[in-house]
Order: C-alpha cells, then sequence, then structure tokens
C-alpha cells in the first residue's frame, strides 16, 4: 500500500468516511484489549491462570499484546522520566553537575541486573499481587530507554538556537510558554529518534523480564517472553518459532503504524530545511491526514495540547530575577563542597559495605570474569565488523541494494535477539559443543546490526565525486579500500561499534547462561556470574558484578571509544 | 590583440574521437530520458576545447563519457583510436567540488594517483613535489583539505589531475565554486602555465556555464543546447594568449555567444547535419522545465529593467556584470519572463514587452491579475491544474499526480523543482494553492 493508492477525494470532507469506520473499530478492539489486560494485571498471583502460559498459538495473539502494553507503559514513564529530570538538568547548572554524571554511569549500568533490586521492591510494595511482577518488568524496559532519551532531550535543550531564544524573549513568553513554543519542539526530532533506539533495545529487555526468578520468587507474567520461557522449559521447539512469528508481526505493525508516521512528523520540527526527508510519506500518516474523522479529533486534541503550552504560567523574562542574599559564586561553592560531602559519605558506606561482605579473592575473581567477558564482547565485536563492514559497504554502494537492506537492518536490530537464543541452544546441546566458545556470539546477534546499519549508511551517503576519482585515478584493490573506502566509512562504523558492544555487554547476562529443558548451559564470565546470583536472589553479588561491569564498560567507553570517535570525526568525516 | 592560428599546431594527433554519442535513461514504462542526442566531437592535442551549455545541457554528463566513469547508451568513443572502455591512464579530470579526500594530506591526495600505477614512494615524493610546486602549493603540503581555502582546494585538486602525467585534462566548471577573485586567478595561472607549455598536458577539456571563461580560456567553443543536450554551434576562438577581456574582439565574440544562445530554438539548416539524417523533430507540447525561481525576483527584475538607466532594454553581459548574476542565474530569468510574455530575449538582449511593463506600473492586486492571465493563458500544466481542481467537489487534487505528468518529459528532480516553482507563481497570483502535510493542490475560498 503507498501513499498514492489513497484518494485524494476523501479529504477535507468532514463527513465521516470508510477510513474512519476502519479507524473506529481498530480502537474500539484496542480499548477490549486493554480492558481485559487491566483487569489481568490486578489479579492476585495465585488466580488460577496467572501462572500458567499455554503452548497454544491460539494464546499468543493475547500474550503479544500484553508485551506491547508493557512497552508502551515503560515509553510513557521514559518519556515523564525525560520531561522532569532532562529538564531539571538543563534549567539548572547547579542540578545539572550531579544529574548528567549520574545518567551517563546509568547508561553504562546493565539493565538487566535492575531486575534483582526492582522484583524485590515492587513485590514488597504490592504483596500478593501480579501488578509487583508487571511493574518490576516495566521498570526494566524503562531503564532500557530513559537514560537514552533523557540524554537526547537534555543535549537538544542545551542546543537551542540563540536567535530563536531571543525572539521568544522579544516576545516576553514565559518559561512554559518558550519550554512547549520552543524547547520541546527543538528537541522532539531527537527525541523520537531515540525513543525508536530504545524501543528496539526494549523488545529485548521485555522478552528477558517477563520470566523472572529472584531467588524464591518465580512469576511468569503472560507475555511473548514467558511464552517462550515455557517452550524452553518443556523443549518446545515448534512454540520458539510461533513466538518468533508473533514477535515478527507485533514489530512490523509497530514499525508501520507507530515509529515511521512518528519519525515523518518530527521531521517538520527539524530546523535545518537540507535534512534528508523520505521521499514520500509513510501510508499510515497518510491515513491519519485524510481520514475526516481522525483528523478532526486529533486536531481537536492538538489545539487543546497547544492552548495549554500557551498558558501563561511561569515568570516573564523581562520580570528582575529574585535577588539571592548570597552571591552566586558562594552558593556554587557550598553547593560543590556538599556534593563532595555526600560523595565521600557514600563511598565511606560502600567500603564498609563491601569489606564486610566481600573478600580481596573474591574482588579479584569478579573482576577476572569481567576481563573474560571483555574479551568475548572485543573479538565479537571484530567479528561481527569483519563480515558486515565488507558487506555493508558492497551493498551501501547501490541505492537500491541500501535501501532493502536499511529496511532489514532496522527491523532485524529491533528483534529481540533472545527469542532466537533457544535454537543456538539447541544445536550447543545436540552437538555437545563447548558452552564457553559456542554460547558468545549469542551476544552480538543482536546488536551486530548495528554496525552493518552504520556501515550501509555511511556507504550510501559517500560523495559520488570522491568515487569517480577514485575510478578515474584508477584506485583499485587493497589501496582502494584503505585509502577510499574504509576512512569514508569510519566515524559511521565507530557509531556502530560503540552501540554494538553496549548491546553486547547487555546481553552477556541473558547470554553466557541458557537452558533447554533440563540442559542449562554456561560460561565463564560476569554476565553469567550476574545471571546466577540473581537466580539465587543474592543481592549483594549482583551488586557487586553490576558495579563491576559498569566500571569495565564506563573505562572502556573512556579510554578506547570516545577517543576513536573524536579522532574518527576531526581527520575522516567529510567537510 | 592579433589574430593568430591555434597555438601547437605541429603536433596535430587526435587524442579523442566522440561518434554518435547519445546518452539516454530509461524510465519504467514512460519515454526514455534523452540527455544527449548525436553529439561528434574530436579533440586534437595542442589545444583547449570548451563545452559551454546551461545547466541540464548534458556537457557534464559528455565529460564522463570522455573520462571513461559513464559508458554512453550509444555511440563510440576512440581514445588514440582504440575504443574507450572504463578510466584510460591517459585521462585526468578535475571536479567542480575539487573531489578531495578529507583524511589524506595534500601530499597524499596528490599521490594517490601514482599509488595506484604501483609508483615506488621515493620516486612518488618527488613526482608529488613537482606537481605542487608548479601548481603554487609548496609549503601546504601536509595540510588536511579542510585547513585549505577553496581555491587552494582547487589548485590540490589540479596537482593531483596533473601529476600523473596526462595527455587530456578534463576540467568539470572548475571555477564556478570558487569566488570571482579567486577564480580569476586561477584561470590566469593555469592559462599561463599552458601558453609557457609548462603544464604536463597536451590537450584540456573545459566545461563550463561561463560564456566569458570559454573565450577567456578555449581555441575552440562547442555550445550545447538543451533538451535533450545536442552541440548546437561551434566557434573558434582566434585570439592569441593571454587575452584581454577589454578588448573589442573579445567583447564582440562574448556578445556573439549569447545571442547565439538566446535564440529561441537553435536553427539547425539540413545542410549541417551529416547526410542521411533528418533534421530534429521540433519537441512534443510537453511541459518544460522551470527553475527554482521565486516570483520575487521576476518582479524584481522587471522593475530594474523598467527602470531608468535601462528603460526597458538591456544587453545581457552587461545586466549580468550590473546585477552580478552568473549565466546560469540570468538566463532562466530571462527565459521564465519570456514564458510569461513579460520578456523577450533577442540578439543577447533583454527587453520588457508591453505586458510586461504594464505590470510593472500596476498595483499588487492589479499585478495578480496580470499574472493570473498569464499563467493560465502561456503555462498548459497550470491550465491543467486549474481544470482538474474547479471540476472536483473538493477542489482538491494530488500534487503527485501532476508531478508523475512532467515526468514524461524531465527528470523526477526537475519535475518536483518545476511544481514547486508553478506553485510559487500560482500562491502569488492566487490562483490555486497548495498543502505541503497532505501533498494536495487545492482552491481555498479566495481562489474559487
Amino acid at each position: 500500500m503507498t501513499a498514492r493508492s489513497l484518494p485524494a477525494l476523501l479529504s477535507r470532507d468532514s463527513r465521516p468516511n470508510m477510513f474512519d469506520l476502519a479507524a473506529l473499530l481498530c480502537m474500539l478492539g484496542l480499548a477490549v484489549l486493554l480492558a481485559s489486560a487491566g483487569r489481568h494485571m490486578l489479579a492476585p498471583v495465585t488466580a488460577p491462570n496467572a501462572a500458567v502460559i499455554h503452548l497454544d498459538p491460539a494464546w499468543l495473539p493475547g500474550y503479544a499484546v500484553r508485551t506491547t502494553l508493557r512497552m508502551f507503559a515503560a515509553l510513557g514513564a521514559s518519556l515523564l522520566f525525560t520531561f522532569t529530570y532532562a529538564v531539571w538538568a538543563a534549567k539548572s547548572r547547579r542540578a545539572a553537575l550531579i544529574l548528567v554524571p549520574v545518567l551517563d554511569v546509568l547508561q553504562s549500568v546493565p539493565i538487566l541486573g535492575f531486575l534483582t533490586f526492582t522484583v524485590v521492591f515492587f513485590m514488597g510494595l504490592f504483596p500478593g499481587r501480579i501488578l509487583g511482577a508487571e511493574l518490576a518488568a516495566i521498570f526494566t524496559i524503562f531503564t532500557s530507554q530513559a537514560w537514552n532519551m533523557a540524554f537526547s532531550m537534555y543535549q537538544s535543550l542545551r542546543a537551542v538556537p540563540p536567535d530563536l531564544e531571543e525572539v521568544a524573549r522579544g516576545f516576553g513568553l514565559t518559561a512554559w510558554q518558550k519550554f512547549w513554543r520552543l524547547d520541546v519542539p527543538f528537541a522532539v526530532p531527537g527525541l523520537v529518534w531515540n525513543a525508536m533506539v530504545s524501543m528496539s533495545g526494549g523488545w529485548f529487555m521485555v522478552v528477558y523480564s517477563e520470566t523472572i526468578t529472584v531467588g524464591n520468587t518465580d512469576i511468569l507474567l503472560p507475555g511473548i517472553g514467558s511464552y517462550v520461557g515455557t517452550a524452553i522449559a518443556q523443549r518446545d521447539l515448534w512454540a520458539v518459532l510461533y513466538a518468533i512469528l508473533a514477535m515478527l508481526v507485533v514489530i512490523l505493525a509497530y514499525d508501520q503504524l507507530l515509529f515511521r508516521p512518528l519519525v515523518a512528523w518530527s521531521a517538520r520540527f527539524g530546523t535545518a530545511s537540507s535534512d534528508s526527508t523520505p521521499a514520500s510519506d509513510p501510508w499510515m500518516l497518510v491515513l491519519l491526514r485524510r481520514t475526516a474523522l481522525l483528523r478532526r479529533v486529533t486536531d481537536a486534541i492538538g489545539e487543546g495540547l497547544t492552548a495549554i503550552g500557551g498558558l501563561p504560567l511561569g515568570r516573564r523574562p523581562h520580570e528582575a530575577r529574585q535577588r539571592h542574599a548570597l552571591p552566586p559564586r558562594l552558593l556554587d561553592l557550598g553547593w560543590s563542597a556538599l556534593l563532595a560531602v555526600a560523595s565521600l559519605l557514600a563511598l565511606w558506606q560502600v567500603w564498609l559495605y563491601a569489606r564486610a561482605t566481600f573478600s580481596l579473592s573474591e574482588l579479584l575473581h569478579v573482576v577476572g570474569l569481567g576481563g573474560l567477558t571483555l574479551l568475548r564482547v572485543v573479538a565479537m565485536v571484530l567479528l561481527a565488523s569483519l563480515v558486515w563492514v565488507p558487506a555493508g559497504i558492497w551493498l551501501g554502494l547501490d541505492p537500491v541494494r541500501a535501501r532493502r537492506t536499511q529496511f532489514v537492518a532496522q527491523f532485524m536490530a529491533a528483534f529481540p535477539a533472545n527469542l532466537f537464543f533457544p535454537i543456538f541452544v539447541v544445536l550447543i546441546v545436540h552437538f555437545r559443543l563447548s558452552s564457553d566458545i559456542w554460547l558468545t556470539p549469542l551476544m552480538i546477534l543482536g546488536t551486530q546490526w548495528y554496525i552493518l546499519f552504520n556501515v550501509v549508511a555511511a556507504a550510501s551517503s559517500f560523495p559520488a565525486d570522491l568515487l569517480e576519482v577514485a575510478r578515474s585515478l584508477q584506485v583499485r584493490g587493497p589501496l582502494w579500500w584503505l585509502r577510499v573506502a574504509l576512512p569514508g566509512i569510519l566515524p559511521h562504523y565507530i557509531t556502530g561499534a560503540i552501540t554494538a558492544s553496549g548491546g553486547a555487554w547487555n546481553a552477556a547476562i541473558a547470554a553466557e547462561v541458557a537452558s533447554w529443558g533440563d540442559d542449562h548451559l554456561s560460561a565463564h564470565g560476569l554476565g553469567a556470574y550476574i545471571a546466577h546470583a540473581t537466580v539465587a536472589g543474592d543481592t549483594a553479588h549482583v551488586g557487586l558484578g553490576m558495579t563491576v561491569m559498569a566500571m569495565f564498560v564506563l573505562l572502556f567507553n573512556r579510554a578506547v571509544w570516545r577517543p576513536l570517535a573524536d579522532y574518527a570525526r576531526r581527520h575522516f568525516a567529510f567537510v | 590583440m592579433t589574430l593568430s592560428p591555434p597555438l601547437q599546431v605541429a603536433d596535430d594527433e587526435d587524442l579523442i574521437r566522440v561518434v554518435g554519442c547519445r546518452q539516454a535513461y530509461h524510465k519504467g514504462g514512460a519515454a526514455d530520458l534523452v540527455v544527449l542526442d548525436d553529439v561528434n566531437l574530436t579533440l586534437r592535442s595542442g589545444e583547449i576545447v570548451g563545452l559551454l551549455g546551461r545547466s541540464g545541457s548534458g556537457k557534464s554528463t559528455l565529460l564522463r563519457i570522455v573520462a571513461g566513469l559513464l559508458p554512453p547508451t550509444e555511440g563510440s568513443i576512440l581514445w588514440k583510436g582504440r575504443p574507450v572502455a572504463g578510466p584510460v591512464p591517459g585521462i585526468a579530470m578535475v571536479f567542480q567540488s575539487f573531489a578531495l579526500f578529507p583524511w589524506l594530506t595534500v601530499q597524499k591526495n596528490v599521490e594517490l594517483g601514482l599509488e595506484a600505477k604501483g609508483i615506488a614512494a621515493a620516486e612518488r615524493d618527488r613526482l608529488a613535489e613537482g606537481a605542487i610546486d608548479l601548481i603554487g602549493l609548496g609549503g601546504y603540503e601536509n595540510a588536511y583539505p579542510k585547513e585549505l581555502s577553496g581555491g587552494m582546494r582547487q589548485r590540490v585538486g589540479l596537482a593531483r589531475a596533473l601529476v600523473v602525467q596526462p595527455d587530456l585534462l578534463l576540467m568539470d566548471e572548475p571555477f564556478s565554486a570558487l569566488d570571482v577573485l579567486t577564480a580569476e586567478n586561477l584561470r590566469t595561472d593555469l592559462i599561463e602555465l599552458w601558453a609557457e607549455r609548462r603544464l604536463p598536458v597536451k590537450s584540456m577539456l573545459l566545461v563550463t556555464h561561463n560564456i566569458e571563461e570559454a573565450v577567456l580560456m578555449c581555441d575552440r567553443i562547442l555550445v550545447f543546447s538543451s533538451n535533450p543536450g545536442r552541440v548546437a554551434h561551434e566557434l573558434a576562438v582566434p585570439f592569441a594568449h593571454p587575452r584581454n577581456r577589454e578588448d573589442p574582439a573579445f567583447r564582440q565574440l562574448v556578445d556573439q555567444i549569447y545571442a547565439l544562445m538566446t535564440r529561441r530554438a537553435p536553427i539547425v539548416s539540413e545542410a549541417e547535419l551529416p547526410l542521411g539524417e533528418t533534421p530534429p523533430q521540433p519537441a512534443a507540447p510537453v511541459q518544460i522545465a522551470l527553475p527554482d525561481l521565486p516570483m520575487n525576483t521576476m518582479v524584481g527584475m522587471m522593475e530594474t529593467l523598467a527602470a531608468d538607466p535601462l528603460d526597458g532594454r538591456a544587453d545581457l553581459p552587461l545586466l549580468a556584470s550590473r546585477l552580478q548574476m552568473a549565466l546560469d542565474d540570468l538566463f532562466p530569468l530571462g527565459e521564465s519572463l519570456q514564458l510569461l510574455e513579460f520578456a523577450e530575449l533577442e540578439d543577447g538582449d533583454i527587453l520588457l514587452t508591453a505586458e510586461g511593463s504594464r505590470f510593472v506600473q500596476s498595483s499588487h492586486d492589479e499585478r495578480r491579475q496580470i499574472l493570473w492571465h498569464s499563467l493560465l493563458h502561456n503555462v498548459p500544466l497550470v491550465r491543467v491544474i486549474r481544470a482538474v481542481l474547479d471540476e472536483r467537489p473538493n477542489h482538491r487534487a494530488s500534487a503527485e499526480r501532476f508531478r508523475e505528468e512532467l515526468e514524461d518529459s524531465m527528470s523526477p528532480d526537475y519535475a518536483k523543482q518545476t511544481l514547486q516553482t508553478l506553485i510559487g507563481w500560482a500562491r502569488y497570483a492566487e490562483l490555486f494553492d497548495y498543502d505541503e502535510d497532505a501533498d494536495q493542490l487545492f482552491l481555498d475560498d479566495e481562489t474559487e
């Protein structure tokens, strides 16, 4: 279905039309689903059908909806977090001193490790109800999205063009009005893009978090993830395949119905007119724009929101700032001192706790495990690069191939790779392969696509005249790769490799242990350490593992990726 | 200035021969888009030949065909008597955009072609050093392209092409991305080296849309017509280097080319055509491609023409220098005014018509009326659009449909630009409006 096949006659006619009927039916269906899912959420854990997952494929659509709902609940929470935390950090210089580094660290913490703490916390909050487990799962997804989105928002808010700021000030917009009229529209494209990328990671998390086992608490939340979990326990390969199929449909629908329209819509907020806009609008956006009743409804909502954004709340720029009793420098100094004292106290507490709980040999052991996992991550990123860089360049230099590859790579990146794990595990179990080696590729299964995706993007935007120069000078073979192709894609490739390695660290917790029925596989590494501690409900060791992993990720980013990215940006970007 | 025979007649050797070259892009269903049609060209050593034409006349395409970067749809290219199938070692090219590799230093950029030939490092170094010094880049060897100004970057481009000691140097609008002073400086340097026979090339082929540049540099000029690109005229430039722009003979030749290029349709008499060929059919009544030209610019042009020193008539070369407009800005402007019958181009002059004068003297509302009638009368597509919109009960129509209609006679990019321009004009006349969100043309209450 293309944009062209919708008759233009339909639009601007305010009478409801057949597209409205279709849209209305869809909405009714959605409402019914939402209501039933909500009823389940409040059910007690002991309710008869709460913990039983049926492997009959007829149940799959319902599970898929539950999984999707969790995703969107988390997206809502992430938006709320973004619009508070990031805005606070952007507007207050002093708050930013602590908020931004915290965000940076949170970004590096392995998300799956949070599960242990959140399950205990939320189950304690709603004892005996599914809601507690639901919230824990949603929180896990939230952690995979929120940091990323908040960072994007923070950076956009800091980069609002000064001339637009001046216009806003000149017209005397209040703080509230300026926020909605200038700051938010400016941040929308980045926010939408980051939300899309984080959603991709979110699918992985949602599948993982639906089968939570923390110590004695063992809960199955109805969803695609738990369906696969049950299939693994019962050694049902067909059920795994059904689940993969269902997930394909869900992600295709989410991509076509939600994100393509959103990205196209957000393009209008781009300030630069030269942005590469897609040739035609996604069909869903065209449908929305041309459906009379829907258009009126969305127009009304839009107008309402616009009115709220225009409320004269907050201070006007010409009203004098409140005078502080103390000079700002002294306040800064006091604030920094406060932060320093708080940090030292925290460090002292951690030290006391660690000394009482862990021995030095254990610490060294965990760091050693971290080294093993680091080795795996590096090896996998290198391996994936070896395959996807040449392939990506070849695919990207042809526009038709590039477009197709982009679509597939984007799709594969969004697809939760952990659904494919059982297939690998079956093979490993069957051929009795070493799990230390053969479980490793699972880490990169989902995130390798970021490398392909970025390399294809770089190759397809490679300046045509540089390629012509190379042909005209008859630069071929190794010289062509070394002097022309590889340097040209380097900045994009590094972006992709950073994303891929970050994802691989995260996936380590899910990938270094695996099971098929009663066969349990485990590799030696930090991911397996955290996974085992989680199952045992051993929060202290989960905490230790997470901290060490976060340190590894942070150090690796600071010492390797960032300098590399800076260097590539300075030397290899097209002027 | 004395008339002199072309330079370096002694070694009169055919370097490249283009015979019956045709380049067409296949489009699904509709007729092929012909970019070049039946182009013949012979390049001898010792001459600088200019390909002069408007953007879209296929001259850059021809250059790429000669370079072996693009195979022609029909026809043959012979390099020193042998057919060309891919880039040839004896041909080097200089690009409008410089096309330097940002990750290589000046030295490494220049050495790239030598490296591809497998020349040893020491020899590479020596040759590159020579080319860099020749072109006036000494001292910049270790700079990265982004550290250089546009003029210096193009010098790197030249050095990179010259270092492989090509017999033929191809230049694709090499000075058009530079400012006026820098471009002139580089042009004179290059011509000086050529006249002193210090350039290691036997011949140069220059693509340009700047008439004065062509007359200043070339020994022979091929004037291209557009849609499809054909060689409309061939002129010899009988002046010795260095040439003086203020020389009356120079000015006269420039004027003559202006006149040739503003002639309504290039008249090709059958006698000029090779035997057995029919003269090209007059183009079907299709929509011509319109430039990206806002109505305000056209109004400004008409007002300037009507105002005092010009009084309704101006010499195009003079107008170009007076308004600081390049040929590629001025011709589309003049032709669009001609299309709307507000002005006429004649013998290198532009003159305002009676309708044009009336437009200038009118109030904004009357101007709107005049343009309204002119658009409906002179632009068939506007007539069609308006008829469709009037007929529809909701007065809306998809813009895509008209874009597709345009694509029958032009490339998708030009179709997009043409419709965009027409929308701008129609909005000025309040003839119809455009809804960007829905990509639809419509009549609102005022235009109905």
